[in-house]
């Protein structure tokens, strides 16, 4: 890639706070440096990602205001978090976690393991009970 | 106050290395450090997924490049995991205070001076911390921003003891014992060597040269094997894992190209120039396919004729760079 070539493709979804480094040759071959602030390609494949993401928590989001499902699912999908993740966090086995994502489950976890799941997603306790 | 020069580079794990050293006086190139750490590679998991995908890489694993410059140069370099975050911060501070820059594992997530779309759970990122703007303020060198950042304790204690595949478990590094004036000679020919070990002859179809046909056989099917929106997904991964953060399938490819223009110098072996100009083609050839990939996730097209293409594309890569591989291990060096 000759240094001109350097993608300068800004529509990308960090709105040109960030640049990165590339490597690419001058005109007598030399390789040099030189930044960019996007490239299609990336930003198509990146996008995508987010839309999946997005489109998964919309949806578990729709299933804890249901009653099928309790917050700590909700917040697990917007924390981008698998449920290994989550048990390391938070300390307990998968399979506990899986059951803390019952509603009624959830309704009876104690003080502490609430506090737990709160500050693993940066949040209160308060917004952990409640899904908009 | 540590005066750190920090310079932007491509690639996290390069840039430390390169960042780092330079501090101590010894002088090693991003490209040098990625040379003869010899992290160019590929790899090819389908059974390894992430977030349901099949992973792929374009590199060697976090950390080989480090320990493989180190190594190479002659750099003695202490290493820690902590078990609690308090002692990973209380040692981390220690080592501050003595007027040492810190070299660390983190996660991609927990950074807060990172674009939020980059923000995922990536575990292997290296950045330098060099002091402490305040009691609860670090100062960051981290490779891939264009300036020096600031980072809260809390998020970095986060960031360093971040849950998941591989757990960071607070891992700190620094030299300690740096020598001033060091050959790059048989750390280049030994970095060259293992490269083209890696890439022509892994027995195993996932990795190396193979594995980039493997990946092409495989792409071929995704349309009908797990249908068009999922099909969508894995080619957005593979972009991904190729494009994100200036690093990746073309990038890697360019810095080991300019590796190779310095390594020319270096032994005064012409032919290194050579092989670096079709080494940048094969670059050319790489973000080609990344352009043609993200068109075919971009129109989402369930039609199975463009995968075979990308195929094509890919098996003809994987022709390239096997002839490239199989010259420079010819290279008398």
């Amino acid at each position: 890639m000759k240094k001109e070539e350097v993608p300068q493709d800004g529509e990308n979804m960090h709105q040109g706070t960030f640049k990165q480094l590339f490597y690419a040759v001058d005109d007598s071959g030399k390789y040099t440096t030189a930044t960019s602030v996007g490239w299609e390609p990336e930003n198509i494949a990146m996008s995508q990602a987010w839309e999946e993401i997005n489109e998964k928590v919309e949806q578990t989001r729709a299933a804890v205001l249901a009653g099928k499902l309790s917050p700590i699912a909700y917040y697990m999908e917007k924390s981008l978090l698998t449920l290994p993740q989550l048990a390391g966090y938070v300390g307990k086995w998968q399979w506990q976690v899986k059951r803390h994502m019952k509603p009624d489950v959830f309704q009876h976890l104690s003080e502490d393991l609430l506090q737990r799941y709160a500050s693993t997603f940066n949040i209160t306790v308060a917004q952990l009970k409640q899904v908009q | 106050m540590i005066d750190f020069k920090h310079q932007q580079t491509a690639h996290c794990e390069c840039g430390v290395v390169s960042n780092m050293f330079r501090h101590y006086g010894l002088e090693i190139s991003e490209p040098m450090a990625f040379g003869i750490g010899a992290g160019i590679f590929f790899a090819h998991l389908p059974f390894v997924k992430v977030n349901g995908v099949p992973g792929s890489t374009y590199r060697v694993a976090p950390g080989q490049i480090f320990k493989n410059v180190c190594k190479r140069v002659g750099v003695e370099v202490k290493t820690q995991k902590f078990g609690t975050p308090e002692k990973a911060m209380a040692e981390l501070d220690r080592v501050l205070e003595q007027g040492t820059p810190v070299g660390m594992l983190s996660s991609v997530y927990y950074l807060p001076y990172f674009p939020e779309s980059y923000r995922f759970h990536f575990n292997a990122h290296n950045l330098v911390v060099y002091g402490k703007k305040d009691q609860d303020t670090y100062l960051v060198s981290d490779p891939i921003m264009e300036s020096i950042t600031e980072i809260d304790s809390k998020s970095l204690a986060q960031a360093r003891f971040a849950q998941g595949f591989p757990a960071p478990k607070g891992k700190m590094y620094y030299p300690v014992n740096v020598p001033k004036a060091v050959s790059l000679k048989k750390g280049i020919v030994d970095g060259i060597k293992q490269t083209c070990h890696y890439m022509l002859k892994i027995p195993l179809p996932m990795f190396g040269v193979k594995g980039i046909r493997f990946l092409a056989k495989r792409l071929a099917k995704y349309p009908e094997k797990v249908g068009p929106r999922k099909a969508s997904l894995y080619l957005g991964n593979v972009i991904r894992m190729q494009e994100e953060i200036g690093t990746g399938g073309a990038g890697f490819r360019f810095i080991y190209a300019a590796f190779l223009q310095e390594a020319s110098q270096v032994l005064d072996k012409p032919e290194l120039k050579t092989l670096a100009g079709e080494l940048t083609k094969i670059g050319d050839l790489w973000r080609n396919f990344a352009f043609e990939a993200g068109r075919v996730c971009k129109s989402r097209s369930a039609a199975g004729t463009s995968y075979q293409d990308l195929s094509k594309l890919l098996l003809h890569i994987a022709d390239t760079e096997e002839a490239f591989f199989k010259k420079l291990a010819q290279v008398k060096l």
